[in-house]
């Protein structure tokens, strides 16, 4: 049991001897408190204690460093130097060389995720991905045993204003959703622009069905926002008794947060123009943090990008899969980064999560990046585009543990990853890798079904066919 | 001369120059003598292709021959296309052209065994895809006619030094008629590599989604069903096909074509069960000139295929495993286990626009246990002896087609760059859209302000 949760116990056991009369009603209620607390303890995760001796560290803040060891306790980087003392007998591993980066992160990833379009509404603020987490996905395995240790869990691209995304560590073991989320992570909301959105409006005759009625349906949404707002506002304003409280709508508080500024908005586009476009509304409602996802045009405005703030989350060289993509190049990260665009490469799939590393390479290839702009663009980037830049992406003393070990240098396409941790804890490890990874197996299932990898259907999947499928389906 | 090779980065590295020479001037006279080499090193963009000499050398190369070891400081001569010469002791013709490399590494064009390039050129628009038929039983639609030579993807696959790709149409039984093809020419003829084959989808015990086990099993029955009856009527119709000048069948004769060994058969077969009775298949009828495409679980049967002798082409080496019990790993081990079965492997990407991944997937498969030599051979001879092509692509050697790259590095390191490319001894311009809009917008001017320009 860990101390701060024992702390917390104890304050509601105070507490329910502070009590002035004992009656069984308050009783029943401080013991559901109590058994509350004890799932706060369940939701305490592991952390782990390592010394990674003698490796060539990444730090990609601070270069990369020969013969050098890390020491992590209690689930944090506590040291970075060479020859550490192991004083507490904690668990060596020989690095000796191998390559020791900070763990992978995709900004844009649907692995884990049990459900992820809620199309209903062209603006659907109010669900969030939060509540649809597996962490029984196979896949969590394989992007582990690829050195990803945190995903962006994103809600689909089917409408406007999709649902709030969820930031996960992969902490692949645990049952309880809640183990896998990213403690302290910043909220972040999905939007969408272009022709999945515009497909939806047209398959079901309703606005958007143009990008002209894109930009209408976000400035309608947020002006709608600010006048739930004001109503608040002058509500709680009003001394008076008789005051009426205006409708609470989840929807409008979700759209008022991103005003605010608590929410950070990562959107799902593709040409310069929608980019263009958001980039002037956010201007004009005094939004500021804001991540393009995907973006195949971002270079072609990557000096308002750069001037704007916003970053880019982008392929590495997906391009053609439909028409708003067929002008893309796969030097769009190295330009996008040389105009001074915080950059990352994402995955948005469940295969290409498993190599991030080679993916981060092609900007070598494609522009000539260097191998720390490289590798920055799957680590301390994407962490900054999700907020979480001062726990994680780098390796730094005093950030999370998490933390990938390579056999050869990670941007070469001969890399092996070897090792995994996060928050100290090894998830992953070749050596020790049993062939069947899963953590459920259904008893039905007397014959385990094949499935033969299909290059078109990951792209079909992010034109969201699922949902146009859909559609068809309810207009049948 | 100094062949038009180009660097990426050399935009970059023109602002460099310029700042360096504003800031120092005995810098300035040191680079003077760099210049005329960085102007070689430039080939401008939008330029058509650059007529080269019928009769050239490669020299100061190193060359992978691929079927002959690897020849330092190495020599090619190659006269209207055709390779004549190899080696560290060649003369060179007082009329041939020179490519000097300097210690440059040169390979056999890489082949993707397994692309829809030239016939989709965008995956959501139906009007811009021609590699699916109408119809379950249509072997005799001919993916050649269908080639684009102007596709955008050409272009962007070539400069990667994927010189060649087996173009295949999809759905269906019998979905058509395969073609090998160079990337490079003007017309589909032009393009065209040496070698067609029909494609079969064997019929898979694949259940989708919608599908009980037991529908799909019947719906695998019935094509297997319908698999051999269009066999047995193939078979009859090869023997009788000359028996009189009036008949016309077009699906039987493409068939006849394959069943009489005249074009291969690229059998797509995929899970350990199919291969199984798909092996059974092609020894109960007696084909040759048979190769297994896909074949992502040859793992787990790769003893019963080597056996049997049939190649296979396999990929996309990066790809999920096909059951949630796999090895996380076990695509990337699938083409090494096989060839160390003693299966002949070659390697496809299974893209369109993406084709110019095939390095990488070889690369996977390289350091998964199939290593960079039998790799190597996977993406060029393997390749273009399973296709029939052997004799004239896949290897640097005299008599074959002049198609090689000239990479700074092994090609399938990601950040390797391709020098240049020859195609059937064209020097094929390296630039596509793609690099085009690099250099259009690394650094694009107007960048922020246009005139006329407001103060805020």
């Amino acid at each position: 049991m860990r101390h701060s949760a024992c702390r917390f116990q104890f304050l509601q056991l105070k507490c329910l001897i502070k009590m002035k009369r004992f009656d069984m009603k308050k009783l029943t209620f401080l013991i559901a408190l109590l058994l509350i607390g004890t799932n706060v303890i369940m939701a305490q995760v592991p952390k782990g204690d390592v010394l990674i001796k003698n490796g060539t560290v990444i730090t990609i803040t601070d270069g990369t460093l020969e013969n050098t060891d890390v020491l992590i306790q209690d689930g944090k980087i506590s040291r970075i130097g060479t020859s550490l003392k192991n004083r507490n007998g904690v668990t060596e591993i020989d690095a000796t060389g191998k390559f020791v980066m900070p763990g992978i992160i995709d900004a844009h990833s649907h692995i884990a995720g049990t459900s992820i379009n809620e199309g209903t509404s062209q603006v659907t603020a109010e669900v969030q991905m939060g509540d649809v987490v597996n962490p029984l996905d196979i896949s969590i395995y394989r992007a582990l045993a690829g050195g990803v240790t945190s995903i962006h869990l994103l809600h689909g691209s089917a409408n406007v204003i999709g649902g709030e995304s969820e930031t996960l560590k992969l902490r692949w073991g645990v049952t309880d959703p809640q183990d896998m989320m990213f403690e302290g992570a910043p909220r972040t909301i999905k939007f969408a622009l272009g022709e999945n959105p515009t497909r939806g409006g047209r398959s079901r005759g309703i606005q958007p069905q143009s990008r002209m009625g894109v930009e209408a349906m976000l400035r309608n949404s947020f002006k709608e926002a600010q006048i739930y707002k004001q109503k608040w506002d002058a509500y709680r304003a009003d001394n008076s008794r008789r005051k009426v409280a205006p409708k609470y709508d989840r929807r409008m508080e979700t759209l008022v947060d991103i005003l605010e500024g608590e929410v950070l908005v990562h959107c799902h586009s593709y040409r310069a123009d929608e980019i263009y476009m958001l980039l002037n509304v956010f201007s004009d409602f005094g939004i500021e943090n804001l991540t393009f996802q995907h973006a195949n045009e971002a270079y072609k405005v990557a000096p308002e990008l750069a001037e704007f703030g916003a970053g880019a989350s982008v392929f590495s060289d997906w391009w053609a899969y439909k028409l708003e993509v067929y002008y893309s190049t796969a030097y769009n990260a190295a330009i996008l980064t040389n105009n001074g665009v915080t950059t990352s490469i994402n995955s948005d799939s469940g295969e290409l999560i498993r190599h991030l590393f080679h993916e981060a390479a092609k900007s070598q290839k494609y522009g000539g990046l260097s191998d720390e702009e490289a590798l920055a663009l799957i680590t301390l980037n994407p962490a900054k585009q999700l907020g979480i830049d001062d726990r994680v992406g780098s390796i730094e003393e005093g950030k999370d543990a998490d933390i990938a070990l390579f056999e050869g240098h990670p941007l070469s396409s001969y890399a092996i990853p070897v090792m995994t941790f996060v928050d100290g804890v090894k998830y992953f490890d070749r050596e020790n890798d049993a062939v069947d990874q899963r953590l459920s197996v259904d008893p039905e299932d007397t014959i385990e079904d094949v499935h033969i990898f299909d290059a078109d259907e990951q792209h079909k999947c992010m034109q969201d066919a699922e949902i146009t499928n859909l559609y068809d389906f309810l207009n049948k | 001369m100094y062949a038009g090779c180009r660097d990426h980065k050399s935009l970059r590295f023109f602002k460099q120059i310029i700042e360096l020479i504003m800031k120092n001037f005995i810098t300035l006279i040191v680079l003077i003598a760099f210049i005329p080499l960085a102007t070689f090193a430039q080939q401008a963009t939008g330029e058509i292709r650059q007529e080269n000499s019928t009769k050239f050398a490669i020299i100061n190369a190193k060359i992978y021959t691929v079927t002959n070891g690897i020849i330092e400081n190495g020599t090619i001569l190659i006269n209207k296309g055709i390779i004549e010469a190899v080696g560290t002791d060649v003369d060179i013709p007082a009329d041939a052209e020179v490519y000097d490399y300097n210690g440059g590494e040169v390979y056999p064009g890489m082949i993707d065994s397994g692309t829809q390039l030239g016939l989709q050129e965008i995956g959501s628009i139906d009007e811009s895809q021609d590699f699916d038929e109408y119809g379950n039983i249509t072997p005799q639609m001919d993916a050649l006619t269908a080639v684009n030579p102007n596709s955008v993807a050409i272009p962007v696959t070539r400069v990667s030094g994927v010189t060649t790709t087996l173009t295949m149409p999809a759905g269906g039984l019998l979905p058509g008629t395969a073609a090998t093809i160079n990337l490079f020419g003007y017309t589909p003829d032009q393009m065209y590599a040496g070698s067609k084959g029909i494609i079969v989808n064997f019929p898979n015990s694949r259940r989708s989604w919608r599908q009980t086990q037991e529908q799909a099993d019947r719906a695998r029955e019935q094509a297997l069903k319908d698999l051999n009856d269009v066999f047995d009527k193939a078979e009859l119709y090869a023997e009788i096909e000359d028996a009189d000048d009036t008949r016309y069948y077009p699906e039987m004769e493409a068939l006849a074509g394959a069943i009489r060994g005249e074009v291969l058969m690229y059998i797509e077969v995929n899970s350990a069960k199919d291969i199984l009775s798909a092996l059974e298949w092609v020894e109960n009828r007696g084909y040759e000139n048979v190769v297994f495409t896909g074949v992502s679980e040859g793992w787990r049967v790769a003893d019963k295929i080597a056996e049997a002798g049939i190649p296979v082409i396999t990929g996309p080496v990066l790809s999920t495993p096909t059951r949630s019990s796999d090895a996380y790993d076990a695509a990337y081990k699938n083409p090494g286990v096989m060839q160390k079965a003693g299966v002949k492997v070659a390697l496809r990407s299974g893209d369109t626009e993406n084709s110019r991944n095939l390095p990488y997937n070889a690369a996977f498969a390289a350091a998964y246990g199939m290593g960079k030599e039998e790799a190597l051979k996977a993406v060029t001879i393997n390749a273009a002896e399973i296709m029939g092509v052997g004799d004239t692509i896949g290897s640097i050697e005299v008599g074959k087609k002049a198609n090689f790259f000239v990479a700074n590095g092994d090609p399938f390191v990601t950040k390797t760059q391709i020098l240049n490319v020859f195609i059937d001894g064209y020097l094929v311009p390296m630039t596509s859209r793609q690099i085009e809009l690099y250099e259009e917008f690394l650094d694009r001017k107007p960048g922020l302000q246009k005139y006329p320009i407001t103060e805020n």
